[in-house]
């Protein structure tokens, strides 16, 4: 009896199903309107942007600053009379470092909050997942923080470095300075393993050697073997792209096994003033980060810029790379949105090309093509006081190539 | 009911008997065919036309959660098997989907972007290249979690590992899976996991009219699995099943071989997260290990908890309830969500530890007449119904 009664259910079941399947009967062509994008609201006096940052989870740490800066430019942009007249308006949504809750808050900002534009994400797995939300939905996604390069979206404007304005003139340093071997050190995702890609690439054309290559998992903090090998290879100068925690044990592993930055220099390009407050200046005096932007950097603007941030969270906050890419890209944004004397993206997306902002790091300009900006190469020095100094610059602002077509060594890369 | 508070993860559930003796058969077919027929009206009717896309691809995602709870209320409720690695079914399942989705999305001979950009591959990996048939890759979305299920499962029940050891077992596999995933970044997308998922058998799924279908499939494929896991639990299986929960060794002395009657159920569940993983794929348009790991295993569980496992309908409202306050805290709250969920669950453990399909349980008791509750204990949990 039960047996019956189940089957009857079950296909009842497996019928509805079947009806649901036929009476939904998607539509196979699209007649091109009905993805079209959703217009922000721009009605009422103020204008919405989202802020997609992790407020909770392990990126949270790094991901609160720069929602913090975002917020500062947007306090100050308001003070001064806001965009096109009207106020802006912040709705936050916190990503919780889970790459398909940034999809589904990304979804929320744009089709329910109706916001003008997007700032935020980090890590670039939670780029990857919102980048499809963008461009089907035709919104503004700007994203501050240095990445791997090879992707351009016609929907998101990257404002911190690619790899040509990080890495490359990070190893251009280290060859100048006449290492002729490197050893890569990563944690295990995209970033890192792509970067390493482009590192071996150019090792090889330059007439460099790579000793040897590690990953260890976000959040590890086992590197005893990983600085054995490091120490035994013998190698003129480490390139490192571990990222968070991780990097707080491998430089504790790296003293320890008596390595120092006079012996073997390691050169970090996910270490900025935040992270050196919490791996401890003791463990990285000497050593070299490659960035765009230190709290040092000299030039009225970054004054401006830095004591209006320790004025609003407090004096032993300091400013990072990171965090300034975030508060250049929302004057970008009220710049773009004043040339185009609107906030329709694709207005906005046409007035970008050529805009210019004197930036903490600099005066930056938006490269149209690539929706990336042109900004100085910098590597620093980790003084005792936790700060970074600057010991070279490229000098001149570096024009973005994300998918590094002007330098012939990349050629296979993309 | 509230007045025990039980330990979730070590103590038997409450027994509850396979079928209610108060209620006659025809009463109890009635009760379910209109149940399903509530909840077809309520998935079909009232959510599409009360919500808004967005809203609604929103519950197609919660509704996948759901089904990946309908299998561990069978294996865990039912079964006893504290399964803290569904997981990994989830993902085989939905790493399935996806691959055969960006196959065709990238056309016939063509490798999917993220594998010209990470892997620098020449041609496609062997692997790969079954996934382009739908004929294989559909039914591997289900298929390839039982067998790995049943591989597992084969080797851990008749060692008679149960327990936290099972758990254990179970988030260890989670966890390589998530390590393996990663590693292979060239192949497998690693932290990207496989994105920006544009068709799903020759339907665009940027237009909204193919999202709607997507959650029509989702909801119909919910309710069948329900049926299924409503038929296994009234058959004689499913009495041997809560038999094995309750006491292993009794159902062994008695001629049975609880392994295979674990297996079933374990393999069951396993398809069933499969499936979820397939048809999460279509609804949400990526797949990742941060879908798969510890952490959202855990989660799984957690649903299934809230809304009470050892009952048919418990787990699905559960995982609902659960991935709906997600949603709605964090909008409300982005920055104190996560504290107010820890107190929805401990609040819900601690006085509900039946879930909160006790709630109707009490209620159904209520109406028959029958074991009255104290006064104030229906008071009590009525409020906390309204607040919830």
């Amino acid at each position: 009896m039960t047996l019956i009664r189940g089957r009857r259910i079950l296909a009842g079941a497996m019928t509805l199903v079947a009806a649901a399947a036929l009476a939904a009967c998607g539509s196979k062509t699209t007649d091109g309107n009905t993805s079209a994008g959703v217009a922000a609201d721009v009605s009422g006096d103020t204008v919405k942007v989202g802020l997609l940052n992790s407020l909770s989870g392990t990126m949270a740490i790094s991901e609160v600053t720069v929602r913090d800066s975002i917020m500062l430019a947007i306090e100050e942009i308001n003070a001064a009379g806001g965009v096109l007249g009207k106020k802006i308006e912040p709705v936050g949504e916190d990503g919780a470092s889970d790459w398909p809750t940034f999809a589904e808050k990304a979804e929320k900002l744009i089709r329910e909050d109706r916001v003008a534009a997007v700032f935020g994400c980090w890590t670039s797995a939670s780029r990857k997942a919102v980048k499809p939300v963008f461009e089907k939905n035709k919104a503004l996604l700007f994203y501050p923080v240095q990445y791997e390069g090879l992707e351009q979206s016609p929907y998101i404007f990257y404002t911190g470095a690619t790899t040509n304005q990080q890495i490359v003139p990070g190893l251009d340093y280290l060859k100048a300075q006449g290492a002729k071997s490197l050893y890569l050190v990563g944690s295990d995702y995209v970033f890192p393993r792509t970067a390493n890609k482009i590192i071996k690439a150019y090792a090889e054309a330059n007439g460099m050697k790579v000793l040897g290559e590690d990953y260890a998992p976000l959040g590890s903090t086992e590197f005893g073997t990983i600085t054995n090998k490091v120490k035994s290879s013998g190698a003129d100068a480490v390139f490192n792209t571990l990222n968070g925690d991780s990097n707080v044990a491998f430089f504790k592993e790296y003293k320890s096994a008596g390595l120092t930055a006079a012996t073997m220099p390691v050169v970090s390009v996910s270490i900025a003033e935040e992270e050196v407050k919490s791996i401890g200046t003791q463990y990285l005096e000497g050593q070299l980060t490659a960035w765009n932007y230190y709290q040092t950097t000299p030039g009225a603007a970054n004054e401006k810029f830095v004591a209006a941030y320790k004025a609003k969270y407090g004096a032993d906050k300091p400013t990072s790379d990171p965090m300034e890419a975030a508060y250049v890209s929302v004057y970008l944004w009220k710049a773009m949105v004043e040339k185009a004397g609107a906030f329709d993206v694709e207005k906005v997306r046409e007035a970008a090309d050529g805009i210019t902002f004197e930036a903490p790091e600099g005066l930056v300009t938006v490269d149209g093509a690539t929706q990336h900006i042109a900004k100085t190469a910098r590597v620093g020095k980790v003084g005792a006081d936790g700060l970074i100094t600057e010991v070279w610059n490229s000098g001149e602002p570096i024009t973005p190539d994300p998918y590094l077509k002007s330098y012939p060594w990349a050629g296979g890369l993309s | 009911m509230t007045a025990v508070v039980r330990d979730p993860v070590t103590a038997d559930p409450a027994p509850i008997p396979p079928s209610r003796p108060t209620a006659g058969p025809s009463r109890h077919r009635f009760r379910a065919a209109a149940g399903f027929a509530f909840g077809a009206a309520l998935l079909f009717a009232v959510a599409p036309l009360a919500l808004s896309d967005f809203r609604l691809s929103l519950l197609a995602k919660y509704l996948c959660v759901a089904m990946v709870a309908v299998g561990i209320g069978l294996a865990w409720g039912r079964g006893g098997m504290l399964t803290l690695g569904q997981g990994v079914f989830f993902g085989l399942g939905g790493y399935a989907m996806a691959m055969h989705l960006k196959l065709a999305d990238a056309g016939p001979g063509n490798m999917p972007d993220f594998m010209l950009l990470y892997g620098q591959l020449d041609e496609l990996p062997l692997w790969w290249r079954p996934f382009a048939s739908p004929w294989f890759a559909l039914p591997a979305t289900v298929l390839l979690p039982m067998a790995v299920a049943f591989v597992l499962g084969s080797l851990v029940f008749r060692r008679r590992v149960r327990g936290a050891y099972f758990a254990i077992l179970s988030q260890a596999l989670a966890a390589a899976m998530v390590i393996l995933l990663i590693g292979q970044q060239g192949t497998t997308g690693g932290t990207n996991g496989l994105t920006d998922i544009q068709g799903f058998f020759g339907y665009d799924l940027d237009d909204p009219v193919n999202q709607r279908m997507v959650y029509f499939i989702i909801a119909g494929t919910l309710l069948a699995l329900l049926a299924l896991a409503r038929h296994l639990i009234q058959s004689r299986y499913g009495e041997l099943l809560v038999a094995v929960r309750d006491s292993e060794e009794r159902v062994r002395f008695l001629g049975y071989d609880p392994a295979t009657v674990k297996l079933v159920a374990y393999v069951v569940a396993a398809g069933m997260a499969g499936l979820a993983g397939a048809l999460f794929v279509p609804a949400v348009g990526i797949i990742s290990p941060a879908l798969i790991g510890i952490v959202p295993s855990i989660e799984f569980v957690i649903g299934v908890a809230v809304g009470g496992r050892a009952t048919l309908l418990g787990p699905v409202l559960g995982a609902v309830a659960v991935a709906w306050a997600r949603t709605a805290l964090s909008e409300r709250f982005p920055g104190t969500w996560t504290y107010l969920q820890g107190l929805l669950f401990v609040v819900v453990v601690a006085f509900l530890p039946g879930g909160l399909a006790s709630l109707v349980g009490l209620a159904r008791r209520r109406d028959d007449g029958a074991a009255r509750p104290r006064r104030f204990g229906r008071l009590r949990l009525r409020r906390r119904e309204e607040s919830a």
